[in-house]
């Protein structure tokens, strides 16, 4: 007799419920930038492997403007993603010392710090310095 | 109607409730154990408890003094026989919770640490931060999901036992998702339904605390004892009447009146002990009653702190620090800070004595066992004598254990080799409370509002069964009560739909606070001593003479309600002084 | 005492002689520093005793009050009304069938509970008479934050994998198997793994993180759930990488 009332949750657009939500999807979203870069690295490695002058017609195309843009989009989002995972390592890893646990922002600070010092190193091996 | 047969039924589902049905599943496995409660069992008062459980585990502790405790705390009014059972079942309950998981805060050696609490002799209440309650409700409430035998009916609200052949033998109770009344068949039945503060308007107590449980005993012929004694707690904040825990002043804080004297010590509670050392059982650490009697004095002489919530006293614990207080009163912390303002850790917060807990209830003797047959109670809605007339705070979380645990194996004997059931019979009782139900429905020329009834309810009793009472105001409350009675006949529902009718549910709760307020009044009119929390001005000293006995009130349907006496159980403390200035004297 | 005045918006269904739900709107004089529990209490007692809503502690422990005002879950008792200007909406909990008015069915959400043996199974199960189990303060601490559960199912109405998926069992049940997993007393992770560590655990939580943003206590449900995401993407590495199952 009792008939309970499901008020249903729309599928595609509960996310504009709550700006919580949005700032889930920018967060998904953006991982998408991070895929789509690992195809793009994939397709220089081809390049680079059929030889000097095809390497050197992908070079010619990374200075377009489409290219740039597109870099800088996908720099974007993956510092965002980046970021936000970062940010999540301190619930994600608690570290317990004794009978305190370590301050959050120094868990997820650390991991800031190892991502500045593998980007330098690496920007060092490239050989930007 | 449907009908549920089971071999045990449960009433209420709250530290004593579950305790029981955990007990009963453990006995027998076979056994069928259905769990009554109007509210889903983690939502029951028993989560709103502070401070802690009281039971004696370290080494300078000893069981003769939580007995001298217990006894001169209550004035002499608790049953001896019944504390001495207590005493030392109590750790075995607090080491069981531990063993189901309980997190009790801990010594730096692992073992469990106790703080000190208001007219304890030795720190004894174990504690789990400023939460015990919740954690204990909860570790019940997860431990009993193990037990396939504990069915639980959860957000039924029972109305009526059935008692045939001069023994209980089950209880009618409306499922409140539906509307539908079920009976439900029993062997034995266990009334775990808690206190009844609501009473009053101003109260630690949560909604859910109505006395259906005392009232459905009474009405079914089982007396209520002492009901007259209605704790006081000291510390209550002045808007919401939430509890800032006993602990408080455990830990150190102090009871300040506008001239910044801590006024204890002008009550028989001093001298003063120095700030931040707090010394057990005297000052801050004296009993309720006496705490808050102090702060009735101190308003008529004019020394309590006028602010926009009323007169005041001031508890201060600024001198903790952030660190304990975080580390052991974090709850108070943050009650004080969203529902008052007030930082803690920076300033004295302003408090009042606040109704608290019922010594009274349904009258048990030490094996949980009313004098109806088959009926069992446990908790705050029982009155087995132990708390006599002022409870000590951290006794009554222990005393769920206890005799929740005790109404189980009670239960359990009580029901072997019984005689079968008269279905006819109960069937015919059932259909009294069906109509009952259908009266309250279908009355349209009724005069009375609920809401303007309780009201009316409310501020009787806080007028004139509050801290003090005299004869006058006593018999004025009487008057009022039964006057309230009669018109409750004549209360009209709003809402007349099926559906979790909660306009319905507050009218039959209305019922069992008037039932519960009318042997609270007549209780304290028949009673014309002082003692523990029943202080007359009229007859201010304690009369062993005569009183040193429990008042028995007997419910007579609408007429004025039978009073009788039962000597209390001493067996070897005689009567003494109840002396709370310290050891310094 | 300073009163002000608050308008409410109230979500009413009563299946017995609605077939839809609607808004009311309500007017109500409360102190100031009181709360959306205080304002529904008001109307109930003054205005509408036929509007429905489940209540009792008033402190914010009992967890019977939760619901969703401005389309935030809340304990209505912890919705203080200095935090609100113009009128506010007050509507069931989220993702729950709703019985009637604010009062929804939280039969889901028990039924899960029970599933995830939220009970000490212990390690070394041992006597009462030979007294505690010995735990120091930093065994408890390791775990006390996930004791706090009060079971008002916030998480559950914050949460949109539960709204989509409902057969997620759900942030505060994960939450209470993990408290004991890591409790120095307990030995009984293999029998919670079983459904923890499933789809219909951690697996359907994509870290939204509206759990934790909402718990009323603090509990932090989504830091339970990625600890519980690791700890099994590390027994699954074991037993698949490494030599003998990492026995
Ligand atoms: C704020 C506060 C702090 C406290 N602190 C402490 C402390 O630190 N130490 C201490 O020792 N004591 C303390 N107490 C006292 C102690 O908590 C209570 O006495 C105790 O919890 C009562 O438990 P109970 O199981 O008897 O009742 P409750 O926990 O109140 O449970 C009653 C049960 O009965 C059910 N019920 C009631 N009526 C019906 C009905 N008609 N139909 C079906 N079911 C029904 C309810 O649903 C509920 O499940 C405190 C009390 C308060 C209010």
């Amino acid at each position: 007799m009792s008939k309970p009332l499901i008020r249903e949750v729309p599928p595609t657009s509960w996310y504009f419920r709550h700006p919580r939500y949005l700032r889930y999807m920018a967060r998904e979203i953006t991982s998408l930038f991070i895929g789509a870069y690992c195809v793009f690295l994939v397709f220089a490695m081809h390049s680079l492997a059929a030889g000097p002058s095809s390497y050197e017609a992908f070079l010619l195309t990374l200075r377009s403007p489409a290219s740039i843009a597109f870099h800088v989009l996908a720099l974007v989002a993956a510092l965002y993603h980046a970021a936000t995972w970062f940010n999540a390592t301190q619930k994600a890893m608690p570290i317990q010392l004794g009978e305190e646990f370590v301050p959050g922002n120094l868990i997820s600070g650390a991991h800031y710090l190892a991502w500045a010092v593998l980007s330098i190193a690496i920007l060092f091996l490239a050989g930007v310095f | 109607m449907e009908t549920i047969s089971t071999d045990v039924a449960i009433i209420g589902a709250g530290g004593a409730g579950l305790r029981t049905a955990i007990a009963l599943a453990e006995a027998d496995p076979k056994l069928r154990i259905a769990l009554i409660s109007k509210v889903y069992p983690m939502r029951s008062h028993t989560c709103a408890a502070e401070g802690g459980a009281a039971g004696v585990i370290k080494p300078d502790d000893s069981f003769d003094l939580h007995f001298d405790d217990t006894v001169g705390g209550g004035d002499w009014l608790s049953d001896q026989d019944c504390v001495e059972y207590f005493i030392h079942e109590a750790p075995k309950e607090l080491l069981q919770l531990e063993h189901w998981g309980c997190p009790w805060n801990r010594e730096p050696d692992g073992s469990v640490a106790v703080r000190p609490f208001g007219g304890m002799k030795k720190k004894r209440t174990w504690f789990a931060a400023d939460k015990s309650g919740f954690h204990i409700l909860h570790t019940l409430f997860q431990t009993s999901l193990q037990f396939d035998s504990i069915t639980r009916f959860d957000e039924y609200y029972a109305l009526d036992l059935l008692v045939d052949d001069g023994r209980c033998q089950g209880v009618t109770a409306m499922e409140m998702r539906s509307g539908q009344l079920r009976q439900f068949h029993a062997k034995a039945v266990i009334i775990a339904g808690g206190g009844a503060g609501r009473m009053f308007p101003f109260s630690t107590n949560g909604a859910i605390k109505t006395g259906d449980g005392m009232a459905m005993a009474y009405r079914a012929g089982a007396p209520l004892k002492d009901m007259e004694f209605v704790q006081y707690h000291p510390t209550g904040l002045p808007n919401t009447g939430s509890l800032l825990t006993e602990a408080c002043r455990g830990e150190g804080g102090i009871l300040l009146n506008k001239n910044g004297r801590r006024y204890l010590q002008d009550y028989g509670m001093g001298p003063e002990t120095p700030v931040g050392q707090p010394q057990l059982k005297t000052m801050e650490l004296g009993p309720r009653d006496r705490v808050s009697q102090a702060y009735w004095h101190e308003l008529q002489k004019g020394n309590t702190v006028s602010t926009q919530w009323g007169e005041c006293v001031m508890l201060d614990m600024r001198h903790l620090g952030e660190k304990k207080i975080n580390e052991r009163l974090p709850l108070v912390r943050e009650l004080a800070a969203s529902y008052l303002g007030v930082d803690i850790v920076k300033d004295p917060v302003p408090i009042r004595p606040v109704v608290h807990y019922m010594m009274g209830g349904i009258s048990t003797n030490t094996q949980a066992a009313t004098p109806l047959p088959g009926l069992f109670a446990a908790g705050e809605c029982a009155c087995v004598s132990l708390n006599g007339a002022n409870r000590l705070g951290s006794n009554s979380l222990v005393e769920l254990l206890v005799f929740g645990r005790r109404a189980a194996l009670s239960a359990l004997e009580h029901i072997q080799g019984l005689p079968a059931a008269n279905t006819t019979a109960l069937n015919a009782l059932a259909e009294e409370t069906q109509q009952r139900i259908r009266t309250l429905f279908s009355r349209t020329d009724g005069t009375e509002s609920m809401s303007g009834l309780r009201k009316e309810m409310m501020d009787t009793m806080e007028k004139n069964a509050g801290i003090y009472r005299t004869e006058e105001g006593l018999q004025e409350g009487v008057a009022k009560i039964h006057e309230l009675r009669e018109r409750y006949g004549r209360v009209i529902l709003t809402d007349r739909t099926n559906v979790f009718n909660t306009d319905l549910f507050q009218a039959l709760e209305l019922g069992s606070m008037l039932d519960c307020a009318e042997a609270v009044t007549v209780g304290a009119l028949a009673r014309k001593e002082s003692r523990g929390a029943h202080q007359r001005l009229d007859f201010p000293e304690r009369d062993d003479k005569n009183y040193l006995r429990h008042t028995m009130v007997y419910h007579q349907g609408l007429d004025a309600p039978r009073v009788d006496y039962l000597d209390v159980v001493i067996t070897k403390s005689p009567p003494g002084v109840r002396d709370y200035s310290g050891d310094h004297k | 005492m300073k009163e002000r005045l608050v308008q409410l918006e109230v979500l009413r269904y009563n299946p017995d002689t609605d077939t839809t739900a609607h808004f009311q709107r309500y007017e109500v004089s409360c102190p100031e520093e009181g709360v959306v529990l205080d304002a529904l209490n008001k109307i109930k007692e003054t205005i509408d005793p036929t509007l429905n809503y489940r209540w009792s502690c008033h402190m914010a422990v009992c967890g019977s009050c939760g619901m969703m005002i401005n389309g935030e879950p809340k304990l209505s008792c912890h919705a203080f009304l200095r935090e609100y200007d113009g009128v506010i909406r007050v509507e069931p909990l989220a993702h729950f069938p709703v019985e009637r008015d604010l009062v929804t069915a939280p039969d889901d959400f028990i039924e899960k509970l029970k599933r995830v043996k939220p009970y000490l199974i212990p390690k070394a199960p041992k006597p009462i008479s030979e007294g505690e189990y010995l735990q120091t303060p930093a065994q408890l601490k390791k775990y006390h934050r996930f004791t706090l559960c009060i079971n008002c199912m916030l998480c559950y109405a914050a949460c949109p994998e539960y709204g989509l998926t409902p057969k997620f069992i759900g942030p505060a049940a994960i939450s209470l198997a993990h408290r004991y997993n890591l409790d120095s007393r307990d030995g009984g992770r293999d029998a919670r793994q079983e459904v923890i560590a499933s789809k219909e655990g951690v697996w359907e939580c994509t870290f939204v993180g509206a759990c934790s943003e909402v718990c009323p206590v603090h509990v932090d449900p989504a830091s339970a759930l990625q600890q519980v995401k690791i700890a099994s993407s590390i027994d699954w590495i074991k037993e698949h990488l490494l030599p003998g199952g990492g026995k």
